[in-house]
Parts: structure tokens; C-alpha cells; sequence
């Protein structure tokens, strides 16, 4: 248990907004399990990544595609001080680009350009960049995207990647029974429920880390059904289905009973499909979750938002299930979350919620009193254990399966341990690294 | 164009060496950033951020403060800060868009040494720089501000420019300590690993100063104005590589300019100025310019440096080439037969050239270690 409270500790029965921390100062933990843009654009086959900005800002997504064994798919323009004293960004840019396109043994079909904050403040015409850039090299399709983290008060450069990604796509006449799933970084669990059912239903699921070439990234557009379950995911799936006109279900991944019946509900009317169990699916999840306990008993669980989208969620089916949730690590509180929040509030104000990047977490204690069971990266690292769920972002993990997954993880974590020195400074899970 | 590169790393930024630099002193460096210095520098340039707890933080600069001038929301954020955690100084770094917006820097850390009692400075960065520029800027400010005026102790040596970025294997300052230790020289202080800011503030003391990194030039050339301790270019330990012969010169040469008051760069000076073979070094031109005096003392071929970096030009024999970006270094090892550098390199050597490994931190990040 946390003993800390304080601006980057609060109680679950203290928290009133979804920003339950000042804004400060930040550190940045030793943990990189979680996919940067880089790992994101290496999604698409035959893809060059193109960036464009000054030495320090490079640095780390050179050596991300570097450390993925991608050089060869990476290449970047260097801006200097003279370029923004003399106001030649853009024509650096242009140039630059197109320099580097034509040094690559071969032009990839497809090429995913990154400008910065500084092309946003210098008021660089990226417009007129795209349109030279089009015209040298017709056959490759330019993807806008930006590594500009200082527009905080747009959607992320996250975000919008999810969305560019996807405006190759050209429409096209729709296969009814192809659906697809759009924006996630991890592929969904072959057992997975949406799998099965679809399967089931004549269907055929489709993702981006199915593609091994450009063209078949290109057939995603064929998919007569998006669906998007990873949250960064929804707003750049949700535009692309109306710019194909093709229907589109927002189905998240969550540990809520009622809320995964709820989508159920919905795939099961939008595609005609046959109504599902739902008190058996919540049965084998209860005795999945039961065994787990068994195991696990009252050893304090930490569990952070790095891990799934969902960490109040998560916490709040835990909690319901006998197990001793002490910590929770994360930024803000998600939108998506506000129920979760409102139920630990009430029924669980006990447990404390920790700042991931405050200060003080640099000096913070990194040992507790019982061992803990994590569930993340981060938590492990901030609680000290070696018994840690090591998943990132979902890790596809979703409906009553994903739930019966994660009290399989649990037991599994609780089990072995694991060396968090040695694995979650490693970036990009479930990337290939060179390490 | 040289600004475009198709497979190389860019070295490490301006930003990282000064936190690379500072990281062992007690202090507190902030990058005033959006996001990502931090993650960059302590994700690839940083080898000792899991085991060791170092105040380095970023502001998490938004545009509307970087348009509306908010540099309240900066100061009152770091002064909150510093009173909690008391660090020996505070250090504020910049990055591109406060450098485009003209961000007063010297005002900022004025207001904030006032308001905390604690020793505040600006280490001259905007994210445009290498390394080099960037760790040496943050050990002159060292040397101006900590350094105090103290009789020197004869037969003493501050070590200058020992970062991981340079020197990331784990024994490098531990050799460099014993290589002064059996010259019969006493260490002061390492700039800066392995010492404390007290240590590193003592170092008037010393009768001479080793410059074993282009980084610790600029510091040595305070020392050298403040208080006329005379330095010496070069380095005993580069990975493991036979310099013995050089080591002899190297310590000479400490002990002339401890007598004479004179500078010296035998990295340059100790090895032929008229090379024009094919055999080349790429890495710091300190280190890279001790390997090449060191193989050509002990007989080898003749090699030259190729500096990748924003070193002093000073630091280079006239035979060397000083290669900005990709373009600039393939074309400087176009009739390499034989090159030591970064395997990374390995992808711009010519047809039939041969690389002898010689793992950099600041070029190749995790994948040198």
C-alpha cells in the first residue's frame, strides 16, 4: 500500500474530475513497453517513414525504428538554426523529402511523412509540400501525419496517426461478409470472442497486422463492417467508415459485464448475428476470475493505464471478485471511465490513485511491504515486484474472453516472476526489437 | 543534400548531453519541452536512468503557453519543485520552440534563484545541436559557477568530458582514474562520473586538466581563463585498444604541461599530420584522434579521423575530415579500406571496406551496448 498522499497520490473516494493531478513538472519512468509512432507506421507494409525536424527531437525515433532492425524503412531530414533564421523550413522540407526518396534503392509504395511542432509555428505550408511532393512522385501515396506534442489542445499525434493511416484506403465496391478492425496495434487473440462469433456467423475478420504487402493493406478498404476497440482508435476508424460509407461499431475493450453485452447486442443486430449466452460467457469469466483469486488471495494488486485503457474498470471487476486492488497508476482519468470512477468512489475510496509523471515519483519508494501482483509495466516498476502482468495497450485482449485471459495472466504473473530490469525498458512491445 | 538521411542515426542532441553531463551532481535539470526529450534521452542516451535516481525533468510545454508567453506557469512549477526536492542546483535547458519564441532564459533562471535560494543556470541548448555542444556547455556552466578559487595541489589532475555517451563501459572512468593514479597524478574530480559537485568544485586545486571527450573542452577552457590550469587533449582508454605507446606520450605530456603551464593535444599532435591512406576512425576526435596516435606509435597505418560532431575544430589534425550527416561521412569514407567506427556504419562503406567495431553510445544508442 501507498503511503504517500499528496498532489500526485489521491484516495478513490477523493477524486471529483477526470484530472485528478496538477499539471507540473514531468519524469519519465524507465519503462517503454508502450508503442511510440514510430512502431505505429511500421504497421503498414512496404512503408517509409520520412521525419523532418531538429537533431534532439530525432534521436528517439531514429533509434526506435533502429532498435526494430527497421533502418532501412526510416529516414529523416535534419532541421538547423539557419533554416528557421532564414526561413527556408519548407523548402528544406520539400527537398529534403524528396532527396531522400530518390537516395532509397527502391521508391516504396507508400511513404508516412512527420513534420513537427516547428512547421506548425513557422507557419509551414505542408499543403503546398504534399502537392510538390505528389507531383515528383505520383505513385506513392503520402501519408499526413505530424510529431508535434506541444498541440495539446488537438487530438494526439497518436490519434491522428490512427486516422492518416487509413486515408490510403480508396473506395471500392464492399465484400458484406469482410470485417475489419481498425486503429489497434495488437492484433485481437485468435480465441478472441469477436473472432468466434464472426466466424460463426459466415464472417470474416481482417486487421492491419494481417497484411504482409501493400496491397493487401490497400483490401482493407473492401471490408463492408470498421470496427475500431482501442480508444486512440475510434476517431480516425469513425471518419474513415464515413468517408467509404461503410458501417461502423465502436466495441472498446472492457472488464464490464453488462457493457460487453451491450456490444454484443450491438455486432449481433448490425450483422445479423445469432444472440450469445451471455449468462454462461459471465459464468466460465467468474470461475476464471475464482481461480485466479484462489491463487492470488489478498496480495495487493497494482495495475496501471499503460497496461489496458480500462485500469478503473479493470480494478472495479477485481474489487467485485474478492481481490485486494490497493494501487492505480495513471494520468487522467479516461472519459470512457467515469462509471468505473464514480463505483471506486463509492464503493472502494480506499484504494489510491498515483500520478505516473509528477515529480516526486522520482524519488518516490519503489518497495512495499507485501509483494504485489501488477498488472503493467509502470505499476511494476513504481511497486517493485517481479510478479507482473507484462501486456501494453490492451494487448488485444477483449469481450468475456479477454476477461478470462487476464485472470489467466494474474495467476500466471503470481506464479513466475519475472525480471523487470531486464524487460520492461525494452520499447515496443510486442515490436521486434533487437534486444 | 546533407540534410537528408536515408539510413544513419543522427548523435545524440544538445539536450541529452547536458542532462548526461549533469546527471551525477545533485542538481536538477529542466527541459522546457512539450514531451519527448525526457522519453528520447533516458530511453537511449541514458544508461544509469533505471538504477539511479536523477531529478531530470521536462515542463510540458503547450502551444497556448508557448504563444501566450506563460513563463509563470515554468517558473512557478520549477520553484514548487525545487523546494520539495532540494537539489544542489537547477539547470534549464531549451528546445526548439522556446528558442524560435525567444524565451528569456537568463531572466528565468535569475527570477528562480532568487525565489529559491538555490543556484540557477541556463545551459545554452535548443535541440539543434549534438551532443558535444550541448555536455560541454553544461560542464562550462559547471566551471563558472561551482569552481572556487583554492591554491593548487602539485601533482593533481581533473578528468573532463566522461559521459556514458562517450565513454558508456561500465569500467571506462575506473581506468581513467587509474591511469592518473599510476602517473602519479591524484584525481580531484571527473567531469562528471564519479564525483560529487562538491568534488567537481574543488578543481582549482588541480595543477593540470585531461580532456579525454570534445565535450570536456569547453570547461577546461574556463579553468584554464579562471584560475590558468593548463589541459591536456587525449585519452588512455579507448574500448580496450592497445595504446600503451600512446599512454607514455599522454602522461608525458600531463607532466609538461603541469610544469609548463602549457597546453597540449597529443591526440592530434602525436600522430602524422599528412595522412592520406585509407584507413579511418569515425567517432569523438578525442578518442578517435588517441587511437590513431596510438596505432601509428605503435607501428600501424596511418588513420585518420573522421569527426561526425559539432567538435572544435582545433581538435582535428589537418588530415582529418569533419563530416555533417550521412551524405558528408559516405562520401569522407568513399575510399575506406579499412575503418573503425559504430557497426552502424557498416551501411555506408564502400564495396570490399572492413569495419573494426568501436561501439558509440552517441551514435548507436542501446544497440552499442
Amino acid at each position: 500500500m501507498l503511503t504517500r498522499l499528496g498532489p500526485s497520490v489521491v484516495n478513490a473516494g477523493d477524486v471529483s474530475s477526470l484530472a485528478p493531478f496538477p499539471s507540473t513538472l514531468e519524469f519519465n519512468p524507465p519503462v517503454h513497453g508502450v508503442w511510440n509512432i514510430v512502431h505505429m507506421g511500421m504497421l503498414i507494409p512496404e512503408a517509409h517513414q520520412i521525419y523532418v525536424c531538429a537533431v534532439n527531437c530525432m534521436r528517439g525515433v531514429v533509434l526506435t525504428a533502429a532498435e526494430m532492425g527497421m533502418r532501412e524503412r526510416f529516414s529523416y531530414v535534419v532541421l538547423k538554426e539557419e533554416d528557421i533564421t532564414r526561413g527556408t523550413v519548407e523548402q528544406i522540407t520539400l527537398e529534403g523529402i524528396a532527396d531522400t526518396l530518390r537516395k532509397l534503392p527502391k521508391l516504396p509504395p507508400c511513404v508516412i511523412v512527420f513534420p513537427v511542432c516547428t512547421h506548425h509555428f513557422l507557419g509551414v505550408s505542408m499543403a503546398r509540400v504534399y502537392r510538390e511532393l505528389e507531383r515528383q512522385f505520383p505513385n506513392v501515396d503520402f501519408i499526413r501525419a505530424f510529431m508535434d506534442p506541444i498541440m495539446r489542445k488537438h487530438l494526439s499525434p497518436d490519434v491522428r496517426l490512427r486516422m492518416a493511416m487509413h486515408d490510403p484506403l480508396r473506395p471500392c465496391d464492399p465484400d458484406e461478409r469482410l470485417v475489419a478492425v481498425l486503429g489497434s496495434d495488437f492484433s485481437l487473440d485468435e480465441g478472441s470472442d469477436l473472432r468466434r462469433v464472426l466466424d460463426a456467423g459466415g464472417y470474416c475478420l481482417t486487421d492491419i497486422q494481417h497484411c504482409s504487402t501493400y496491397d493487401e493493406y490497400l483490401a482493407l478498404a473492401r471490408a463492408s463492417t470498421f470496427v475500431a476497440v482501442y480508444p486512440n482508435a475510434n476517431w480516425g476508424a469513425e471518419r474513415t467508415a464515413r468517408r467509404l460509407d461503410r458501417r461502423y461499431l465502436y466495441l472498446p475493450s472492457c472488464f464490464d459485464y453488462v457493457e460487453i453485452a451491450a456490444q454484443y447486442a450491438c455486432l449481433a443486430e448490425a450483422l445479423g448475428l445469432p444472440a450469445l449466452d451471455i449468462a454462461a460467457e459471465i459464468a466460465t469469466c467468474d470461475k476464471a476470475l475464482l481461480a485466479a483469486h484462489n491463487e492470488v488471495g489478498d496480495a495487493p494488486i497494482a495495475i496501471d493505464a499503460s497496461a489496458h485503457p480500462r485500469p478503473l474498470g479493470l480494478a472495479r471487476l477485481l474489487i467485485e471478485h474478492g481481490f485486494n486492488v490497493t494501487e492505480i497508476y495513471l494520468d487522467a482519468v479516461s472519459p470512457e471511465e467515469t462509471t468505473a470512477a464514480e463505483w471506486l468512489h463509492d464503493n472502494a475510496p480506499q484504494v489510491q490513485l498515483s500520478s505516473i509523471v509528477m515529480p516526486d515519483l522520482r524519488v518516490a519508494p519503489r518497495t512495499r511491504d507485501r509483494e504485489v501482483l501488477a498488472i503493467g509495466q509502470k505499476a511494476a516498476w513504481f511497486t517493485g515486484t517481479s510478479h507482473f502482468v507484462n501486456i501494453v495497450e490492451g494487448a488485444g485482449l477483449w469481450g468475456f474472453a479477454g476477461i478470462r485471459t487476464m485472470a489467466d495472466l494474474m495467476r500466471d504473473a503470481w506464479a513466475h516472476e519475472k525480471d523487470a530490469r531486464d524487460l520492461v525498458p525494452r520499447k515496443g512491445l510486442g515490436c521486434p526489437s533487437c534486444f | 543534400m546533407n540534410r537528408s538521411n536515408r539510413i544513419l542515426p543522427v548523435y545524440t542532441g544538445d539536450v541529452s548531453g547536458a542532462c548526461s553531463a549533469l546527471f551525477e551532481l545533485g542538481g536538477m535539470v529542466v527541459i522546457h519541452d512539450p514531451s519527448g526529450c525526457n522519453s528520447t534521452y533516458n530511453t537511449h542516451d541514458e544508461t544509469r536512468w533505471y538504477d539511479h535516481d536523477s531529478l531530470i525533468f521536462i515542463t510540458g510545454l503547450t502551444e497556448r503557453d508557448a504563444i501566450l508567453g506563460n513563463d509563470d506557469k515554468l517558473i512557478r512549477d520549477v520553484v514548487d519543485t525545487a523546494r520539495e526536492l532540494r537539489p544542489h542546483f537547477i539547470a534549464l535547458c531549451n528546445s526548439p520552440i522556446p528558442w524560435i519564441n525567444g524565451t528569456d532564459f537568463a531572466a528565468i533562471s535569475h527570477l528562480i534563484e532568487r525565489q529559491t535560494d538555490i543556484p540557477c543556470f541556463h545551459v545554452k541548448t535548443n535541440g539543434m545541436h549534438d551532443y558535444v555542444v550541448g555536455a560541454g556547455n553544461a560542464l562550462a556552466e559547471i566551471a563558472r559557477r561551482f569552481v572556487v578559487n583554492k591554491p593548487q595541489v602539485k601533482d593533481t589532475v581533473n578528468i573532463l568530458g566522461v559521459t556514458p555517451l562517450d565513454y558508456h563501459q561500465t569500467e571506462a572512468s575506473g581506468e581513467l582514474k587509474r591511469f592518473c593514479d599510476e602517473q602519479g597524478l591524484t584525481v580531484t574530480s571527473c567531469w562528471a562520473m564519479g564525483s560529487t559537485l562538491d568534488d567537481l568544485a574543488r578543481a582549482a586545486e588541480a595543477s593540470v586538466n585531461l580532456v579525454v571527450s570534445a565535450a570536456g573542452l569547453a570547461a577546461a577552457k574556463v579553468l584554464r581563463e579562471r584560475f590558468g590550469t593548463p589541459y591536456v587533449v587525449g585519452t588512455p582508454y579507448a574500448g580496450g585498444a592497445d595504446l600503451s605507446a600512446f599512454r607514455s606520450t599522454l602522461a608525458q605530456a600531463l607532466r609538461n604541461a603541469s610544469s609548463s603551464g602549457q597546453c597540449a593535444y597529443p591526440c592530434r599532435d602525436a600522430r602524422p599530420q599528412d595522412v592520406t591512406g585509407t584507413c579511418f576512425i569515425v567517432c569523438d576526435p578525442v578518442v578517435g584522434g588517441s587511437l590513431a596516435a596510438a596505432q601509428s606509435l605503435s607501428g600501424m597505418a596511418a588513420t585518420r579521423v573522421v569527426c561526425p560532431t559539432e567538435a572544435a575544430p582545433e581538435l582535428l589534425a589537418p588530415c582529418d575530415i569533419a563530416a555533417d550527416g550521412e551524405e558528408e561521412a559516405e562520401a569522407a569514407l568513399a575510399s575506406a579500406t579499412s575503418v573503425t567506427a559504430d557497426r552502424f556504419y557498416e551501411a555506408v562503406l564502400p564495396e570490399g571496406a572492413t569495419l573494426t567495431p568501436l561501439p558509440h553510445l552517441a551514435f548507436s544508442g542501446r544497440n552499442a551496448l
